[in-house]
């Protein structure tokens, strides 16, 4: 449509959604988001600290499409995220933790977190734009 | 007494505590149950705890700071008299009991008598392309700022209807946040039609008309009567279309990365429903309430509801509430009323409750929420988020004849079914329903609630203390 | 005057059993009226565990589930969908030596009913399964068994009856059935019916329309424990049950895991999940599967279900007036059996006998003394 500008690609895309406008004092974290070592702020939620680095938070189990929370407040369990030993987070209602191990891309589920070693048969999950993700 | 009553409280936000505060002082130690970590609820919603955050309570709360800061001290010193249990989701209720979570274990609590103050949500009403990243509820981009020092993207839109609307596009642009619009569906000759009623809170009429004139005097555009379109983007939110729809059918674009959604207020009603509360409609909250007295009693001998949980009607109603229905459980524990300078007499707060109902009236003419938007939605919008149900699968469900009510509509296309259980999707999935069939709201069906009301891991702590066997005459293949 | 509206055959209960029945017999020809109090299938046809199993059953119930087995294999011609039934095997796991031989002893009569079920156990076992938890050390494959979604193929079979001709009344609730020598004659409020025959298929309610044709059952409501997980990668390749019961789980294609186990409460109209028992059933579903870990369980339900004292169903010609034919208490194991049960049904009234043996199901086995009906015959 003419005379509309977008925000050019580069700076957009990749970018934060959140952006932090006060509160900007606070002790530094690090955690990692997607094996990427970031840094976030003491009293971040978690999805606070995924969101001021990208801008999703999970993909959707059936179509893949990203998600990045819808309600802040614990009542539409849109931001549930895992950390890499499998522990399940509703990112808007946990604070982040220093170390925390964040995964946003591919399935929320890790079978085998809960598994004896070797569990070479798990099917993976039918998601389209991870390439990592289980073994098949 | 012969037995010791325990009285708990779910909800720590302004109903809860003014609840907890008129136990206390009638020398009753509640229980108070409170989901987040800090009490305050959503409106008084303070941010996390030890963690240097340095925002004065003005700068917070703006206008309602002295309330807030009044609330947050009265539970502060409430603490060592009460039993209180943050960060504890009350899960289920059943006949004398809650089953709780806490840090990953499972807690029953009894209760003989217990006051359900849960608050609300916003009420969501989907437009295409509101799944996109960038798409918050209205109270979520308030919840972003207030407890988290963040706006919820570079080039905000605020769109939908209702006061929410001016104020947080106010909080956002006195915080250094940029909006680039705010779309009101609602028409600025209903909210001129409501002035009588607004009138009502004089104090709270006056400060939603200073945050539009706020809002102008700096140049935010305000657009009212709107029609929303559609969000537009890919992998993100990168724009937002509308008509204007009386002056033209012309459709107008804005660029933005993050869009705040919200038609209002609803109430958290599934605790009420799993403790047995019989409902009624409500016309002007356009959903199932929990039938209750003009004290707060529900249906169900020893449960009560106060506050927006009960229906919505504002903070300053929900902390009246909270003492109003407490004294009713003081009246049924024949336990006498406190006395004393902050503890009004049962008239008096049912003077301001009756001002504050006509307030809310207007409210209600003032930002109806769109009538007809649920024939208007494309059939490839998504209507439930979690399930990613389309509307062309509600509306072949239900034209099919297959389904005229909402449960039976759930059980057959999944709407509903998913994490958020219809917290999100109900209300479209009603409008579907209605506009489909021709038949009115209160026609098509209640949500039934099912425990959990939230989902819950499944962990070994939960059941680590004493879970009995499943018997042997239940042990079917 | 108006004359009542007159049907061959008035079914009571628009559940799996109802509807198939309703289904069979308009195919067949007859007028048929339905009448369900509330919605079809939306009782425990609706919110049952979905599996659809002949592994497991007794000996008598073998030729039913057999034949009902062949049905589920028609859904699509029959009834338009395919419910969602996917023939996934059905793994019932054996906990001790002792079960194992108790699994290889129901396998050897299955296969004399002409059921299949293969016995694993030792290394291949654990290797095929690294799933599953370390209590299971062997089990049963049924590979033909499997599991579907209730919700769908209940109201299914209602919509395919009322497409072949049959008046199915949903919202439409009985208030008065009687013989007057003749024909049943119906009453549902102001309306007004007649019929050559009655099937009572109420379900979990049976028991009234029973007594009052003077012949009950002692059969009492029960009410099986649901819950149900987000959706999660795939993993549960087989609808799963354990050999002595307590915990059956399986997963649906959309990744949910349905879990089944225990008794909520109720109070014979409706059925309530128990939250002690979903604990209870945590516990021994993280056992069987440890994946299951963590994972968000995000509802329970359960339902209302008529169980008799034998577990077998009540299935035949009543004792006490003719032409009326029962077809309730299936205990919970009624989902596989209820569209093999309307084809039987269906013999019984176009025919007046059906190949399969229906003795184990009578409903005077339980010598109860049955009253006289208060009607005259």
């Amino acid at each position: 449509m003419p005379g509309i500008s977008y925000p050019p690609d580069s700076s957009d895309e990749r970018g934060p959604q959140f952006v932090r406008i006060a509160e900007l004092r606070r002790m530094p974290l690090t955690f990692v988001l997607d094996g990427r070592t970031v840094s976030a702020l003491n009293g971040d939620t978690v999805l606070t600290a995924i969101l001021t680095q990208q801008r999703q938070v999970r993909q959707s189990e059936f179509s893949g499409e990203p998600r990045a929370g819808f309600c802040l407040i614990g009542a539409c369990q849109d931001c549930w995220v895992r950390s890499e030993d499998g522990t399940r987070l509703r990112a808007c209602s946990t604070l982040l933790a220093e170390g925390m191990r964040i995964v946003t891309r591919g399935a929320a589920w890790d079978v085998n977190a809960g598994l004896a070693a070797g569990a070479a048969s798990i099917i993976s999950a039918a998601s389209t734009t991870s390439p990592d993700g289980t073994a098949p | 007494m012969t037995q010791q009553p325990r009285v708990v409280i779910v909800g720590a936000g302004p109903a809860g505590v003014r609840a907890a505060e008129t136990l206390v002082a009638a020398g009753v130690r509640p229980v108070v149950l409170d989901e987040n970590a800090r009490w305050g609820g959503q409106i008084y919603r303070q941010p996390p705890a030890n963690a240097s955050f340095e925002r004065s309570k003005q700068a917070l709360y703006g206008f309602e700071a002295r309330k807030a800061d009044a609330l947050h001290t009265t539970m502060a010193t409430l603490l060592p008299h009460l039993d209180y249990r943050p960060d504890t989701l009350a899960w289920a209720c059943g006949r004398g009991r809650l089953d709780t979570l806490h840090a990953g274990r499972e807690i029953g609590v009894p209760f003989s008598h217990l006051i359900i103050a849960s608050g609300a949500t916003d009420r969501v009403l989907p437009v295409p392309g509101w799944t996109l990243p960038g798409v918050y509820t209205l109270g979520g981009a308030q919840v972003a700022l207030k407890s988290q020092g963040c706006a919820i993207g570079r080039r905000v839109v605020l769109a939908g209807t209702g006061p929410l609307l001016y104020l947080v596009a106010y909080q956002y642009v006195k915080a250094g946040a940029q909006i680039a619009a705010v779309l009101d569906t609602s028409a600025l000759s209903q909210q001129i039609a409501a002035a009588p009623k607004l009138a009502r809170q004089p104090a709270t009429l006056a400060k939603g008309l200073y945050y539009m004139g706020w809002l102008q005097a700096r140049g935010v555009r305000i657009e009212r009567d709107v029609k929303l379109a559609g969000i537009d983007g890919e992998l993100h939110v990168r724009a937002i279309r509308w008509q204007a729809s009386r002056r033209s059918a012309d459709s107008e674009t804005l660029a933005c990365d993050a869009v705040g959604l919200g038609f209002g207020l609803r109430p958290e009603t599934q605790l009420a429903d799993l403790a047995g509360c019989r409902f009624r409609f409500d016309a002007q909250n356009r959903c199932w309430l929990p039938e209750l007295d003009a004290a707060g009693r529900s249906s169900v001998p020893g449960i009560y509801l106060a506050g927006d949980g009960a229906g919505i009607a504002g903070a300053d109603a929900a902390e009246l509430a909270g003492r109003r229905t407490t004294l009713a459980v003081l009246d049924d524990l024949s336990i006498a009323h406190p006395r004393g300078a902050n503890l009004p007499d049962v008239a008096s707060l049912e003077r301001r409750l009756q001002r504050i109902a006509i307030f809310r009236q207007g409210i209600e003419t003032a930002f109806t929420p769109p009538a007809d938007c649920a024939s208007q939605w494309p059939d490839g919008m998504t209507v439930c988020r979690c399930e990613e149900v389309d509307a062309k699968t509600l509306r072949h469900c239900i034209r099919s004849g297959a389904a005229s009510e909402i449960n039976r509509l759930k059980a057959l296309t999944r709407v509903g079914m998913g994490r958020c259980q219809g917290r999100m999707c109900g209300e479209a999935a009603l409008a579907l329903l209605s506009a489909e069939t021709g038949k009115p709201l209160e026609a098509v069906g209640r949500l039934r609630s099912q425990p959990p009301v939230k989902p819950i891991p499944i962990s070994p702590a939960l059941y680590a203390d004493g879970v009995a066997a499943i018997p042997e005459e239940a042990r079917d293949e | 005057m108006n004359k009542p509206l007159h049907y061959d055959v008035a079914i009571a209960g628009g559940g799996l059993v109802g509807a198939s029945s309703a289904l069979a017999l308009a195919k067949a020809g007859l007028r048929v009226g339905l009448f369900e109090r509330r919605f079809c299938g939306a009782q425990a046809s609706g919110v049952n565990y979905g599996g659809v199993r002949c592994q497991g059953r007794p000996a008598e119930q073998m030729p039913l589930a057999m034949r009902a087995r062949r049905v589920w294999d028609r859904l699509p011609e029959l009834i338009g969908i395919d419910g969602e039934f996917v023939v996934s095997g059905h793994l019932r796991l054996a906990r001790k030596e002792s079960d194992l031989a108790a699994l290889e002893r129901w396998a050897q009569m299955a296969r004399e009913h002409g059921l299949e079920a293969q016995l694993l156990g030792g290394e291949t076992f654990r290797r095929r399964y690294p799933w599953l938890g370390t209590a299971a050390i062997g089990g049963s494959l049924c590979a033909s068994d499997g599991h579907a979604n209730p919700r769908l193929v209940s109201p299914a079979f209602a919509r395919a009856a009322r497409a072949a001709g049959a008046d199915i009344r949903e919202q439409t609730e009985l208030s008065e059935i009687s013989h007057d020598g003749t024909r049943f004659q119906l009453r549902a409020g102001e309306l007004h019916f007649t019929s050559d025959w009655l099937i009572n298929s109420a379900g979990a309610w049976a028991n009234r329309i029973a007594a009052s044709f003077g012949e009950t059952v002692p059969m009492k409501p029960i009410y099986p424990n649901m819950w149900v997980t987000e959706p999660l990668p795939l993993f549960i390749t087989h609808n799963l049950g354990v050999y002595g019961g307590g915990v059956y789980a399986r997963q649906v294609a959309r990744g949910n895991c349905v879990v089944g186990g225990g008794r909520g409460q109720g109070d014979g109209e409706y059925g309530q999940p128990s939250t002690d028992t979903t604990r209870a059933v945590m516990r021994d579903a993280c056992a069987l599967l440890p994946a299951l870990r963590g994972a968000l369980l995000i509802r329970t339900w359960s339902g209302v279900e008529g169980e008799t004292p034998d577990s077998n169903p009540v299935i035949g010609a009543s004792r006490a007036v003719p032409r009326l034919l029962h077809a309730f208490g299936f205990s919970g194991g009624g989902f596989l059996l209820a569209p093999g049960v309307g084809e039987v049904l269906a013999d019984l009234v176009v025919h007046g006998s059906t190949a399969t043996p229906l003795e184990a199901f009578a409903i005077d086995r339980f010598a109860t003394v049955s009253t006289p009906s208060l009607h005259a015959l």
